[in-house]
């Protein structure tokens, strides 16, 4: 168990090490860009962007740079942004909560429903409820999540908020949980059930389908024979099974949207999350942010597949090393 | 005589299919004492193993379509709830399947796999279904068990697991052990030794066994009456004696022509049965098997042959061809040195 931990500890810096170092040359090699003249102002004088670039390092060679940046972002956690020169560490830590809130609260959602939808269809297997509860899915995969949230904001903000349905919905934004819980609530249950949409037609998908294979297997008509409720095949021995594909699936699409991929959740309904502020460094070309939000989404990418290969050895004692 | 254990009555299976109804089994009546070893033998697809299939109830495909009757102890299995044949299924009537490598759940220790079949049908303690799983596993001659309970299905050979397999089978203390194939995916060596340990087990259980088998060589040991199955129908019963030494059926003349012996020189090569099962959609006019019959003649092909007894003494065939006729004519089917000692 150490020796696994410890593995994964080496192979994560070697993942966040590749990835950073990958980031910064890409930035390098895009043409037109120079961060020095885009913090110089109009009509910057040769002297302006000569000290600028030697503030900033900008004027030494590029391992050097990438030493003073990462010195920045672990060691004296001061890195400055080149668009708003305000501290970067912060303000990732500030967005991250955001999203953490809510990722977390749209995957309890997801993981409940698709569970509930996958079991469900595969159950009722042959009637038309199994076909009815695909579409279903199909199409919550199919809803853009940007349109969906949009419809959602037109009907609970504008079109029916005076109504009694959703007169109590909040204004968008984000209330921390510490400060508030009741309204943290009321502002992020929209955002993750549109958020969670798509995961939950997609996964009750793979679960259906995964149900379905693990159904015809031996060991299941041993688990009959052996005299079983038909509620116990289906929990302790069909399902049981079936969570392999599903757990490794959710963990890394967990991490993604923890890493910022919810960001067009977030820009939606207005959470400031790492998805926002990865979008807004990224259109302004502002590298300390773009690298601490890359290096903080691969972070959690490698610490998921870590945990995902921890549950899954948990879940299939064939995976298990001696 | 006491009345039988199981009594199957003109059981019917078949299964409705895109290209028509497939009658995998098409009538069959055959009856097991308590404690007796029965052998039912036929190629793939002659719905052997659909019958006892069909027993357990462990058909799911919703498409089968049954007739008939199967009774257990007096009651009637087709007329039972799910409920009433869960208590049935495992504690009564248990089964060891073919393929022990996915028989298996793979996710759970055998002990854990044991204990819950232990669980389901007794009430039992903790550490007592544990303990009674770690008797069973020694009972079927795995060694050191109280380290092996904890194991995974892979971490153990396929000989081993189908021990477990029979471990798992023998838990509740069945009254009928139905085994389908049960060394048919082991080599040759493991399988001797199942099949001397489903032997050795039965006399400890008392239970009454079915051995389901493609291989008549694998039943010539332990059974004490065979029923010999083709495309669906059974085409010759008798006790083990009556099979081995004057088969009646060309069928059954044709599998034992192709089983090697090494207890004989070996005068030529093994024959096998030419051709391939008639189709259980459009089953022909007349005998089933006169497609691939050598001794076929006008009658097999208007008239469908009935299983009676034409030797008597219990011992059952469905073939037109007189008594004279088979013994003259099968020598040439079989080897000529087993019909000398017949």
């Amino acid at each position: 168990m150490l020796a696994f931990i410890v593995r994964r500890l080496l192979w994560m810096a070697l993942v966040l090490f590749a990835i950073s170092v990958l980031v910064f040359l890409i930035f390098f090699a895009t043409p037109g860009v120079d961060p020095a003249r885009q913090m110089a102002g109009r009509n910057p004088s040769a002297e302006t962007i000569k000290s600028i670039k030697h503030e900033f390092g900008l004027d030494r060679s590029l391992p050097v740079r990438y030493g003073l940046m990462m010195k920045h972002m672990f060691i004296t956690r001061d890195l400055i942004s080149y668009g708003s020169h305000t501290r970067v560490i912060p303000e990732i830590t500030s967005a991250a909560p955001v999203t953490l809130s809510l990722v977390f609260g749209a995957a309890i959602i997801w993981i409940v429903f698709s569970i509930l939808f996958g079991v469900a269809a595969a159950v009722l297997r042959g009637t038309v409820f199994d076909p009815l509860l695909m579409i279903l899915a199909l199409i919550g995969i199919s809803i853009p999540v940007f349109w969906l949230g949009e419809v959602v904001n037109l009907i609970t903000q504008s079109r029916l908020h005076d109504s009694f349905l959703f007169s109590w919905v909040p204004p968008l934004g984000y209330t921390p949980l510490t400060q508030d819980p009741f309204m943290w609530f009321k502002q992020l249950i929209f955002p993750w059930l549109t958020l969670s949409v798509l995961y939950i037609g997609f996964y009750a998908r793979v679960l259906r389908a995964n149900l379905i294979e693990t159904e015809s297997e031996d060991y299941i008509r041993t688990a009959r024979a052996k005299g079983l409720s038909e509620r116990r095949v289906l929990f302790r021995h069909t399902l049981r099974t079936s969570m392999i594909t599903f757990v490794s699936l959710f963990g890394l699409d967990f991490a993604v949207l923890v890493g910022g991929g919810a960001l067009l959740t977030e820009v939606v309904f207005g959470l400031p999350g790492v998805g926002l502020l990865t979008y807004n460094s990224l259109t302004a070309l502002d590298l300390p942010v773009i690298m601490t939000t890359v290096v903080y989404a691969a972070f959690f990418i490698t610490l998921a597949s870590a945990l995902v290969d921890l549950v899954y050895a948990w879940l299939d004692p064939r995976v298990r090393l001696a | 005589m006491a009345e039988p254990l199981l009594e199957v009555r003109d059981l019917k299976v078949s299964f409705r299919t895109e290209d028509g109804i497939v009658r995998a089994v098409d009538g069959i009546s055959f009856t097991l004492d308590e404690g007796e070893v029965l052998g039912i033998v036929g190629e793939s697809g002659s719905g052997k193993s659909v019958t006892m299939m069909t027993v357990m109830r462990l058909i799911t495909d919703p498409n089968v379509i049954y007739q008939g009757s199967i009774i257990y102890k007096g009651r009637d299995l087709m007329g039972l709830s799910r409920d009433a044949m869960r208590e049935v299924r495992g504690e009564e009537i248990a089964m060891i399947f073919q393929d022990p490598m996915t028989s298996l759940n793979p996710v759970y220790t055998v002990g854990w796999q044991i204990e819950e079949q232990l669980n389901e049908h007794n009430d039992l303690k903790k550490g007592q279904a544990r303990r009674r799983a770690m008797e069973l596993l020694a009972q079927v001659g795995i060694p050191k068990p109280e380290q092996r309970i904890d194991d995974y299905p892979h971490q153990f050979s396929g000989g081993m697991r189908q021990r477990v397999m029979i471990a798992l089978a023998l838990s509740c203390n069945p009254d009928l052990l139905i085994a389908d194939e049960p060394t048919t995916a082991l080599d040759v060596t493991i399988q001797a030794q199942i099949l001397e340990l489903i032997k050795n087990l039965k006399r400890e259980f008392g239970s009454a066994v079915v051995l389901i088998t493609h291989d008549l060589g694998v039943v010539a040991d332990v059974a004490d009456r065979i029923l010999v199955m083709y495309a669906g129908r059974i085409v010759e019963e008798g006790n083990k004696e009556q099979i081995f030494y004057d088969p009646q059926h060309p069928y059954t003349w044709g599998l034992l022509g192709s089983i090697a012996r090494l207890d004989r020189p070996r005068a030529r090569r093994l024959t096998a049965i030419a051709g391939q099962p008639p189709s259980l959609i459009n089953r022909p006019q007349g005998c089933s098997f006169r497609t691939r019959c050598p001794q076929a003649f006008d009658r097999c092909r208007a008239e469908d042959p009935q299983l009676t007894a034409k030797v008597g003494d219990g011992h059952l065939d469905a073939c037109h061809l007189s008594v004279e006729d088979k013994r003259e004519r099968r020598d040439k089917t079989i080897n000529p040195e087993l019909a000398e000692t017949a």
